[in-house]
């Protein structure tokens, strides 16, 4: 006797969900372009809190001093830099999946900040940088007066 | 000869503690005479949170990165953060005993040495 009911449309919904989540996991990180042909570098993530906004970036292989970082007009972030190949002499390369080159990388803020008060840290191959807020763009509150 | 040979849920000796992304590292490798080089890019990993491990022919390769931001509502959110997993099917003959491995700015270089019998060798040849 068969026990189990048959849901043809759950069943291929969560095979299709699977699916995705496997092309997802698989090709996320993985899609086979170096920098050159990929539209930005590096990716960045970016949020924010009352005082400031934070951004990070993952650059494997690089240090501060690669990287120069400016802020534009209070409220544009560049990042440029250049990775470099690692040299080995006489040898054959098997597998070239990871990028290199020079790259520049404009990121508009959401809100004016203070750029004399930037601070950039980077560990383990992970950039992340500090961008206070300027003043006037800080959350104010406001007393409404009773009368 | 060096291949992605499996994917995570595959490995039933991979222990996984938390559930999670997995990312897949991208990787260069590179062979001369004496050994075989694999370079790759694993940003956010220490060297407390790698686990390599080399066995029969199978090079399986885990770093651990914990979430950085808790509870955080991203603006602009372009990339996961998770760990990473790659394994690779090495097709020469290893020294398993003189492997090494680097970890420097979130970038894995280990090396494979080959052992003394494929190594290439010259032949003198003598004459007369």
């Amino acid at each position: 006797m068969q026990t189990t009911r048959w849901q043809p449309f759950v069943d291929m919904q969560s095979e299709m969900n699977r699916l995705r989540q496997e092309m997802e996991r698989v090709f996320g990180r993985f899609d086979g372009n170096g920098l050159t042909s990929a539209a930005a570098y590096p990716l960045v993530n970016l949020w924010e809190d009352a005082a400031a906004i934070y951004v990070e970036a993952e650059l494997p292989g690089m240090e501060m001093n690669d990287l120069e970082i400016y802020i534009n007009g209070g409220n544009q972030l560049s990042i440029r830099g250049e990775r470099r190949p690692p040299q080995y002499p006489q040898g054959s390369w098997h597998r070239r999946e990871r990028g290199y080159g020079a790259f520049t990388r404009l990121i508009d803020l959401p809100s004016p900040v203070n750029a004399d008060e930037v601070h950039a840290e980077f560990k383990n191959g992970v950039l992340t940088i500090k961008l206070p807020k300027s003043e006037a763009a800080k959350p104010r509150r406001i007393e409404v007066k009773v009368q | 000869m060096n291949q992605l040979s499996k994917l995570p849920q595959d490995n039933a000796t991979l222990e996984r503690t938390r559930a999670g992304a997995v990312f897949t590292p991208r990787f260069d490798i590179f062979e001369n005479a004496d050994e075989l080089v694999l370079v790759g890019d694993l940003p956010g990993v220490g060297k407390d949170d790698l686990d390599i491990r080399f066995e029969k022919d199978e090079l399986a390769i885990y770093g651990r990165v914990a979430p950085r931001q808790e509870q955080c509502e991203y603006l602009y959110s372009e990339y996961g953060i998770g760990d990473f997993y790659r394994a690779f099917t090495i097709g020469e003959a290893i020294d398993s005993s003189a492997i090494s491995a680097e970890l420097k700015n979130g970038v894995l270089t280990i090396h494979l040495p080959k052992t003394e019998a494929v190594k290439p060798r010259r032949i003198e040849v003598k004459g007369e």
